[in-house]
């Protein structure tokens, strides 16, 4: 947190992974090497993006920070605790490509469940549930269903659920892949503002580059086969990030960084080939 | 919804129906067909209108049957969807038995129930519709319990969720409109098994029983005059059932789209 409050050391990262591996079905035939020796550590008011071609395990990395998933050799820590104690202290938000808003129950009921299973009154579940739509925009929707939304609203309720207790951390599986472009863009820089008011770490997986480099400060690269970091590259952009941003010489520039890490980190694949599942645009 | 809108959905099939009405009536009356073989639509009316007391307690006997079924049914049904959501190897042993027994016409147990439970009470009829609707309602339940979006579970263990906030949060809600389903298909589909039901045997009182008993008599206006009532019941069971469905889906709780419409199914 950026809150200037003194961190005794150790506990200063938000997210610690320590030589994690995570093999699926492992000693069975279809036996799958997802992750090989992670190691990344990320500080407080971080915006990391995880990229790499498709089945390189940036997800399934996320689900380890998450606790959704545990790793077979390693260890995980989350804000000083382990990623078991983080979870069940809800020390982070999730949000994933797919809203996942329960159909049955109104936008601000939506926001108001996390709110609700941590115990949370209603008079506080509903100023909380209001701040977070003021937050994204959404305030005239808060007694609409879900279905009457489109996906981007109903992606910016998941965001806004997602930060209604205030998680220090916030981790984000490609939650724009399913939007248009414009729409994507736009909600880009509605995350920047929101994460930047709030002071959230963020751990953002994509398959978009510019995606990536415009929302970062700093890109992990991964490569598949086994699933590992190949590369880490520091987005000194600044933090007033905007429509201009897009246009400037230095973004090509890192672009093209970003680029050529995913070019060289298939290189050292046997298999070799061009870099799947990556976006240019 | 206004009245030239209300009068646009209910007018073309009432139109429609009374043609048919007409045309039967015309075919009766030019071709002088007897009247045991196809009596006329009027004749049907005037057979209907000596008896009404008759069709009517006749039609409540049925529904009272239809009723108590499916009341009966439903509850079970529910409770042992539970069990099977709980219980993954129940859920493989009864599941398929289930299915099988649903493609099999058990209304050929009546007779049996008539041997087992005294065939001077309305049990054997009501453990029929019992049975038909319990199958249903469990395997449409246990259903929606059991096939929760992967994401909403992925999420609820974000927030560290219990089991039983699982339960309640996520597959109880979940299950809801598949129990309406299963009520849609279960409420005519009592209706029908409780008549049926009286085709064989048993006490004379029902709709299924004047309807064979004015059969074979010879009474054709008086067995169509039945036949009336029973149409009459089966459209009030559906349309309870359907009216409850729309009432509690999510979709018909708020009108009109926001900008940009719905994507989310």
């Amino acid at each position: 947190m950026s809150g200037g409050s003194p961190t005794p050391a150790g506990t200063a990262n938000v997210v610690a992974v320590d030589g994690a591996s995570m093999v699926f079905n492992e000693g069975a035939s279809n036996e799958v090497d997802a992750l090989c020796d992670i190691e990344l550590v990320i500080r407080p008011g971080e915006f990391v993006s995880l990229i790499g071609p498709s089945g390189c395990g940036k997800s399934t990395l996320l689900r380890l920070i998450a606790n959704l998933l545990s790793p077979t050799a390693g260890t995980v820590l989350v804000n000083g605790k382990s990623a078991h104690q983080a979870r069940v202290d809800q020390d982070y938000g999730m949000a994933f490509q797919q809203s996942g808003l329960f159909e049955w129950r109104s936008v601000e009921k939506n926001i108001e469940l996390p709110l609700e299973l941590k115990g949370w009154k209603k008079a506080d579940r509903r100023a909380r549930a209001a701040e977070m739509l003021a937050l994204v925009k959404l305030s005239e929707f808060s007694q609409h269903m879900p279905w009457q939304l489109s996906g981007g609203m109903q992606q910016r309720v998941a965001i806004a659920r997602a930060l209604a207790a205030h998680p220090s951390l916030l981790l984000m599986d490609e939650p724009f892949g399913a939007l248009d472009e414009m729409t994507r863009e736009h909600m880009q820089s509605e995350l920047l503002r929101i994460c930047a008011a709030a002071g959230t770490t963020v751990v953002f997986v994509t398959h978009s580059i510019p995606e990536a480099v415009y929302l970062s400060s700093r890109v992990v690269v991964m490569s598949p086969r086994p699933g590992r970091i190949t590369n880490m590259i520091d987005v000194p952009l600044g933090d007033d990030r905007g429509e201009d941003t897009r246009e400037d010489d230095s973004f090509y520039g890192l672009i093209t960084e970003v680029r050529e890490a995913l070019r060289a980190s298939e290189t050292s694949d046997p298999v070799g080939g061009s870099v799947r599942g990556i976006e240019d645009r | 919804m206004n009245v030239t809108k209300v009068l646009g959905i209910v007018l073309p099939p009432v139109v429609v129906g009374a043609v048919l009405l007409g045309v039967w009536q015309l075919v009766v009356v030019g071709f002088d067909i007897q009247p045991y073989l196809l009596p006329a639509p009027s004749a049907i009316w005037s057979a209907a209108l000596d008896r009404l007391g008759a069709i009517w307690d006749a039609m409540f006997v049925t529904g009272t049957n239809a009723l108590i079924g499916l009341i009966v049914g439903t509850l079970f049904g529910i409770a042992m969807s539970f069990v099977l959501m709980r219980f993954q190897t129940m859920n493989e042993l009864v599941t398929p038995l289930a299915i099988a027994l649903n493609a099999i016409p058990i209304i050929v147990l009546v007779p049996v129930f008539n041997n087992m439970f005294s065939s001077t009470t309305e049990v054997p009829r009501r453990l029929m519709v019992t049975l038909i609707v319990f199958f249903i309602v469990m395997i449409n339940v246990a259903k929606g319990l059991r096939q929760v979006a992967p994401i909403h579970l992925e999420l609820m263990k974000s927030y560290a969720a219990s089991p039983r906030e699982i339960l309640v949060k996520t597959r109880i809600p979940n299950a809801v409109p598949y129990l309406f389903t299963a009520l849609k298909i279960a409420a005519p589909g009592a209706v029908i098994t409780a008549f049926v039901a009286e085709y064989f045997g048993g006490r004379q009182n029902g709709l299924g029983y004047s309807i064979t008993s004015n059969a074979a008599s010879s009474r054709t206006d008086a067995m169509w005059a039945y036949v009336v009532g029973a149409c009459v019941l089966g459209l009030v069971f559906y349309l309870v059932s359907a009216g409850l469905e729309r009432a509690t889906s999510p979709q018909q709780q708020v009108g009109g789209l926001a900008p940009g419409g719905a994507t989310s199914s």
